[in-house]
This record gives C-alpha cells, sequence and structure tokens, in this order.
C-alpha cells in the first residue's frame, strides 16, 4: 500500500514536473474549435493570469524547463494536500479503529486529552 | 478542454455554477461511502495523478493537441462520487493558481469535466462490464470503453451550453461537429491512457480499484478469516 502510493506519487510528480515539457503546445481541442470556428477571440484573460504560476510557469523563473517544472510539482503538491485532505477528512473509519480504541479505552486517558 | 472567461455568458455561467455545487455537494455525501482508511489515500493519489496527466498534451492531428481529462480513470480507481471531488480540486487548483480555465467559468468546468466526464465515464463503465465476462481482466477494457465515451460526452455537453449561452453567433451544427470531430480523436488518446494506467493498476493492487470491487467480492471473502465477530457486518 505505501509502496504503491510512493511509486504512484513518483510518477505523478515526474509527470508534472518533468515530463510536461515534453508536452504538444499545439492548441488543445476546445481552442482549435474556436479557432476553426471562430470564437476564439471571446476569450478573455482570467482573473488570475497574473499569479505567480499562470500558465504553468513560475514568475521571475527565466529556464522554461525549470519554470514549467516547478509550477508543475506546486501545482500536483496542492492538489495532493487538497484532494488527500478532503478524501481524509470525509473517510468511513473503519470497524479496525474502533475497536482498537475500544481496546485502548482500558487504560483511558488518550481520548479525553482534547478537552 | 478548459473553457476560458467569455466563451458563455453570464447566465449560464451562473447556471452551470449552481449545477456544479449541487453535483459537488452530492458527491460530498457520496464519496463517504466511497471512502475509508485505505482509499482515501488513493482518491488523494488519484487526483494528483489526473491534474500531472492533464499537462501532458499529447498531439492529436493537424496541429491540435489533446490531454487527459481523467473523469473515467478516476472513477474505475477511486469510486464515481468520489473521482467528482478529485476533478473538482484538479480544476479548483488550474483555475486559481494556474489561469488554466477561466473563474467565471469554474462552474461550466467543473459541469462538463467532473459531473459529465465522470457520469458518462462511470457510466460507460458500468455498461461494458455487464457485457464483458466478470473477470479482473475486463476491468482495464470496460475502463477503457467508459473513457473512450466520456470525452465525446463533454464536447457535446460543452456544444449544449453553447446554444444556450454562447456569446458569438456560431451556427450549432458547425460547433457540434468540430467538437465531436476533434474530441472522438481525443478521447482516443484517453482510452489508450485510461487503459493503460487502469491496467497497471489491476496487475499490481486489484483490490484498490473500486471498479474491481464487484469481480473481487468471492475472492475476498475466502480469504478473511473472522477474528473480530464484532467487525462481521461490515
Amino acid at each position: 500500500m505505501k509502496r504503491f502510493l510512493v511509486v504512484g506519487l513518483a510518477v505523478s510528480f515526474l509527470l508534472a514536473g518533468i515530463v510536461s515539457y515534453y508536452a504538444s503546445a499545439h492548441p488543445d481541442g476546445l481552442e482549435r474549435v474556436a479557432e476553426q470556428v471562430g470564437f476564439a477571440d471571446t476569450a478573455e484573460d482570467s482573473t488570475t493570469a497574473d499569479g505567480p504560476f499562470a500558465d504553468y510557469s513560475v514568475t521571475g523563473v527565466d529556464d522554461d524547463r525549470l519554470s514549467g517544472g516547478l509550477a508543475g510539482i506546486v501545482g500536483a503538491a496542492t492538489v495532493l494536500v487538497l484532494a488527500g485532505g478532503l478524501t481524509w477528512a470525509l473517510r468511513r473509519r473503519t470497524a479496525s479503529g474502533a475497536s482498537a480504541d475500544s481496546g485502548a479505552s482500558a487504560d483511558s486517558g488518550a481520548d479525553h486529552g482534547g478537552d | 478542454m478548459h473553457v476560458p472567461d467569455g466563451f458563455l455568458d453570464a447566465p449560464t455561467s451562473l447556471a452551470t455554477g449552481a449545477v456544479a455545487v449541487a453535483g459537488v455537494a452530492i458527491a460530498l455525501r457520496g464519496a463517504r461511502r466511497e471512502l475509508d482508511d485505505r482509499t482515501a489515500p488513493i482518491a488523494g493519489l488519484v487526483a494528483t495523478f489526473v491534474f500531472a496527466g492533464q499537462m501532458v498534451n499529447f498531439p492529436v492531428a493537424g496541429g491540435t493537441s489533446g490531454h487527459l481529462l481523467g473523469g473515467a480513470l478516476a472513477a474505475v480507481l477511486a469510486g464515481p462520487f468520489t473521482a467528482v471531488l478529485c476533478l473538482s480540486v484538479v480544476l479548483l487548483v488550474q483555475a486559481l493558481l494556474m489561469a488554466d480555465g477561466g473563474i467565471t467559468a469554474l462552474g461550466t468546468n467543473v459541469t462538463l469535466l467532473a459531473l459529465v466526464a465522470v457520469v458518462v465515464g462511470w457510466l460507460g463503465f458500468r455498461a461494458a462490464q455487464t457485457v464483458l465476462p466478470k473477470r479482473l481482466a475486463s476491468v482495464p477494457p470496460a475502463a477503457a470503453f467508459g473513457a473512450l465515451v466520456s470525452v465525446p460526452a463533454a464536447a457535446v455537453a460543452f456544444t449544449g451550453l453553447y446554444a444556450l449561452g454562447g456569446t458569438a453567433p456560431i451556427p450549432l451544427d458547425t460547433l457540434l461537429t468540430a467538437m465531436l470531430g476533434w474530441h472522438t480523436l481525443i478521447g482516443i488518446g484517453e482510452t489508450v491512457i485510461t487503459g493503460f494506467v487502469v491496467g497497471g493498476v489491476v496487475a499490481v493492487r486489484p483490490d484498490l480499484v473500486y471498479g474491481a470491487r464487484r469481480v473481487l467480492a468471492t475472492r475476498e471473502l475466502e480469504i478473511r478469516t473472522p477474528q473480530d465477530p464484532a467487525g462481521a457486518t461490515s
């Protein structure tokens, strides 16, 4: 389980931090359609377009590879913290966890420490 | 397929915002049933992988690229309700941090990529599962089929929204044809990536794949030994 998570996260950060540099820079499907059909010019700059990581590059870092890679890693780490935190908070507490608590209740204390 | 600000008018953006809020609220309730100590970390990993995967655009044809949407992938790996939350977090971070997808368009993007792509991807997966043999080996191709249908579905949904509140007078049949054409091609990339990733996870840890639970259920019953009588109901 731990090993699976470590390998999975390593692959994800490798994609975001290094492989993304080699991604196709061509317009994506929707951008292409907007150009082709003729509504591309209705797109407005996002209000976050001046942010430090806007367009997957770090403001002030000139090297494209480094700039894009850092932005990717920051973004992936942010997603990991937010999504991981949210799903961890929502999770069902398992029966094994409950029985461990009842087992530990003999020597009391721990549960009441937070009061 | 991240919609920027300006493509859709304010009423439509407000409406998709309301749909997105309702969808995420339902997912917050539903995801509680899918998440436990074991699957919650997997969900965090799935969201991170989808974010990373969306950064790697692949060329499709004629100077056009596409990238993973990850709706079907996340639904099969983490469960459909959890997948809605994963994709919503990805889209939120992309909009706020990366300026990828507009801020007023966030509701639209959540509706298209976190709701339509996930729900259609999951239904496509389940439909394929009912047709394919009930084996572990059927999970990756079923996931691939879900991915295949999820991308054109999101493209059709965008066209529908554009019909309601597009800011430029575009003939709808022209738009639909162009959206479906490109996104069917991009959907093939989605299919390949989803099939390989789900196949890889099924090969090493099938027990961590939400969509494989039905297939694994009988096998799991054989492995478990009743140590804790109180936990027998779970």
